[in-house]
């Protein structure tokens, strides 16, 4: 009885996982770049970032990750010294 | 009030993770982020139908690292309740959040809503306002503002709006805010001042949806932003029988410091075909309710 109660459990719950709706990289049109040298180190675009695919490392720079970014641009939008420019995807 | 440096030790947490499957500049994410971090990650999550149901992406993996039940449509402060005595019986205090799009909560969900809420249930409701059922096709709500248009109101919507938040706090309940994602600090404290009350309590979360109000997916915050700055939403807090307005609104209570509402209006697609009259009258609007906030904080204080 125990056995069949936690496969039971065992095959309805979902597991918390990166990439649950896919790579969602694959979907950038727009690639943020981030110039190192005119970061202020505010974290805006952390917190602002939907996909949660920018990280706010321990010295308070930032780093994105390119496998999960949609390229929503948002992190452009809201850096207060445009230090965050959308380049198109495949011109580098 | 919460500042962003101490938001820093979450700076490589993913409470929720990515890879989710929502659309670019997705609001409803930026806003359970807000509510996974205001609560430390320590909650369980009721969805009913609608996008936020979808983000999670496929099974049998998650993208929420808390426990969530989905239910259905017009049944998820119900299921919140039982939720909440169940775990309380069982000795954990955790708080549980209903997070509901404003097609559950205004429309179709309404009933267990107020009944919820009649009964001072110990939730937390979170109404993830974008404005239209965005996840079956841009339907307009009964939130949806007059004029906007929707694919079931082509020409723009000819009914009013429908204020959720006023109407709960003639429920007699604890607590009920306003809250916008452009203000992530203001909605943290919000969701901590909430947590730590007993009783229903209802915070309205301003969302911009990018592809249902046809504007860039980068103008997500700016488009929130602007809805603050030119007094279309305002910020307020009813805590306990007094209503102040939260302080990111404070400035707009002098009619001359908003900024003008075209602004607002002209970033968007689906108010693209106002007339100067339609302008005019949504401004009649925007005046006409912050008198009667402003009236409220008189009487509520």
């Amino acid at each position: 009885m125990s056995s069949v109660s936690s496969k039971y459990v065992k095959y309805i719950l979902s597991k918390p996982m990166m990439g649950a709706g896919g790579k969602t990289g694959t979907w950038r049109v727009h690639r943020p770049v981030i110039d190192a040298e005119k970061c202020i180190k505010c974290g805006l675009c952390w917190l602002y970032c939907p996909e949660n695919a920018i990280d706010w490392l321990e010295d308070k720079t930032v780093a994105v990750d390119y496998d999960y970014c949609k390229g929503c641009g948002i992190c452009s939008d809201v850096c207060p010294v445009r230090a965050i420019t959308m380049v198109k995807e495949g011109v580098i | 009030m919460v500042t962003i440096n101490e938001l820093h030790k979450y700076g490589r947490t993913k409470l929720i993770m990515p890879g989710t499957a929502a659309c670019p500049g997705c609001p409803l994410q930026l806003g359970m982020r807000y509510l996974a971090m205001a609560l430390d990650g320590k909650f369980a999550m009721v969805i009913p139908a609608g996008c936020s149901s979808v983000i999670p992406g496929t099974a049998p993996y998650t993208a929420f690292t808390v426990p969530t039940m989905h239910v259905p449509f017009a049944s998820s402060p119900a299921v919140a309740s039982g939720l909440r005595r169940a775990l309380r019986i069982r000795g954990v205090d955790g708080p549980v959040v209903v997070w509901a799009g404003d097609g559950a909560s205004a429309d179709i969900g309404f009933a267990s809503l107020s009944g919820a809420a009649y009964r001072n249930e110990d939730i937390i409701y979170i109404l993830a306002d974008n404005e239209a059922y965005m996840n079956t096709g841009i339907q307009a709500s009964g939130t949806t503002p007059p004029k906007a248009w929707t694919t079931t109101s082509p020409r723009g919507k000819t009914e009013g709006r429908k204020d959720v938040s006023l109407i709960m706090i003639m429920h007699n309940v604890p607590y009920v805010a306003t809250a916008s994602i452009a203000y992530p600090m203001d909605f943290i404290d919000k969701v901590r001042r909430a947590a730590s009350i007993r009783g229903f309590k209802f915070i309205h979360l301003h969302a911009p949806c990018p592809p249902g109000w046809k504007f860039p997916d980068n103008y997500t915050v700016r488009v929130a932003r602007l809805a603050v700055e030119t007094g279309m939403w305002i910020l307020w807090e009813y805590n306990q029988g007094k209503l102040t307005i939260s302080p990111p609104s404070i400035p707009y209570k002098d009619k001359g410091r908003r900024k003008p509402i075209e602004e607002y209006l002209k970033l968007q697609g689906r108010f693209s075909h106002l007339t100067k009259e339609d302008i005019e009258e949504i401004k009649a609007g925007v005046d006409r309710q912050w008198d009667l906030i402003l009236k409220l904080t008189e009487i509520y204080r």
